[in-house]
């Protein structure tokens, strides 16, 4: 499953009452690292979509959701559960550090 | 991968793509490891590079990258988007693993893996990176539209970004241990020169204070040792790099800082047909230009080594 886009009118339902974990990628089109990330993130929704749903959020274009998750730092990949944050990543990182801060939601 | 390549390029930036360039040209069919994540190297979280000669106007230090990754690719040069996670550098053919788990030998290895941000070591620090705390002022200046900030460092890179944030930021404070900066001269005039930007000397952070987000430094004075308080919501840490040599050591001769040691002024290191340049061996002068060159010393020393 490919990622896909996430703005503040979707947030909700795509990612609040989600009935799978979703991880949110903040990110930015000015942003190296986060381009850098993009297409390993777009790898694991592939390989785990079914477990993990993987949405970006643009946070030039949805600056009120990144204001409010207090996201000063891009790329920062936020794990949500039940509508609430359970893990946070900040910054890029190869896929296999990835897939390890993730496995509880891979397995 | 059974074959044995010629030369294997590890790390991209100015260094590595500027070997692959030299190694390519030479018809040494080089494979050039860039980095899952780290492609284009330093450069990549700069914005407008100003000295590259041959570039009247400047250049956007990604543009400059993408240009040199293209004209290594032009002459041949195979570029892999992943990392190298483990070397074996001390036999005559070397044993190179990438992070999808692919093994490639060779007979020469071109380390250019640059160098990493340095942090200050605060514990605090670490725990409020992302949540105020920044080493990149290009990717998170943007969310610290009007608030005042704090930029630690002396040298160009903390110049640079402490004049990068002003577009964003109502005030940024530069903190520097020492009375006057490292910095080039005409990065500091332009940063004095810069009403958004207040310098505090003499100055080291002891502490990052917040909850869950930055919301004050704790400050010592390195001539009389007085501390205090000051309200930041964002701290951008640019003390400077490391080099990336923790894959190397032990089979490459290292010196007290982490960086490779070569013969004389050659980029030959301690293991025959290992050759290193870039940021890895640099102390000194760390620019995009003396990269490059390094980097095409290299091939050339690689190509050399080849040819007996």
């Amino acid at each position: 499953m490919a990622t896909s886009k996430v703005t503040t009118a979707t947030f909700d339902a795509e990612v609040l009452k989600s009935s799978t974990p979703v991880l949110v990628d903040f990110w930015a089109e000015w942003c190296g690292p986060c381009r850098a990330v993009g297409p390993i993130l777009e790898e694991i929704s592939n390989e785990y979509g079914s477990k993990l749903k993987i949405v970006k959020l643009n946070t030039d274009e949805e600056s009120a959701i990144a204001i409010k998750y207090g996201i000063t730092s891009i790329p920062s990949m936020y794990v949500f559960v039940n509508g609430e944050v359970v893990t946070q990543i900040v910054g890029a990182k190869p896929k296999p550090a990835l897939l390890k801060d993730l496995e509880s939601f891979l397995a | 991968m059974s074959d044995v390549r010629n030369v294997v390029i590890v790390g991209s930036g100015p260094a590595g793509y500027t070997a692959a360039i030299y190694a390519a040209r030479a018809q040494l069919d080089p494979i050039i490891y860039e980095g899952s994540v780290t492609a284009g190297g330093a450069l990549m979280n700069t914005t407008e590079v100003e000295n590259f000669p041959g570039f009247t106007d400047g250049v956007m230090g990604p543009d400059l990258m993408d240009s040199m990754r293209k004209q290594a690719k032009r002459f041949g040069a195979e570029l892999i988007t992943d990392d190298i996670v483990e070397m074996d550098l001390t036999g005559d053919i070397k044993v190179l693993k990438d992070g999808s788990g692919n093994t490639v030998k060779a007979k020469s290895v071109i380390l250019a893996t640059g160098s990493a941000y340095r942090e200050i070591g605060l514990v605090n620090e670490k725990r409020l990176s992302g949540h105020g705390v920044s080493w990149c002022a290009t990717c998170d200046g943007f969310f610290f539209r009007g608030q005042t900030i704090a930029v630690v460092g002396g040298g160009d890179s903390a110049v640079e970004e402490a004049t990068f944030l002003t577009r964003f930021a109502d005030k940024v404070v530069l903190i520097h241990r020492r009375d006057s900066l490292r910095a080039s001269k005409i990065m500091a005039e332009r940063a004095k020169a810069n009403p958004k930007i207040e310098f505090l000397w003499n100055t080291e952070v002891i502490d990052v204070l917040g909850a869950d987000k930055v919301e004050a430094l704790k400050l010592r004075n390195t001539v009389d040792g007085t501390e205090s308080e000051r309200a930041f919501t964002g701290l951008f840490v640019a003390i400077g790099h490391i080099p990336r040599s923790e894959l190397i050591v032990g089979q490459i001769d290292l010196d007290n800082e982490g960086y490779v040691v070569c013969e004389g002024r050659s980029t030959r290191t301690n293991q025959k047909g290992v050759f290193a340049c870039g940021d890895l061996v640099d102390h000194t002068y760390r620019q995009a230009i003396t990269a490059a060159g390094s980097g095409c010393a290299a091939a050339l020393d690689a190509e050399k080594f080849l040819a007996h």
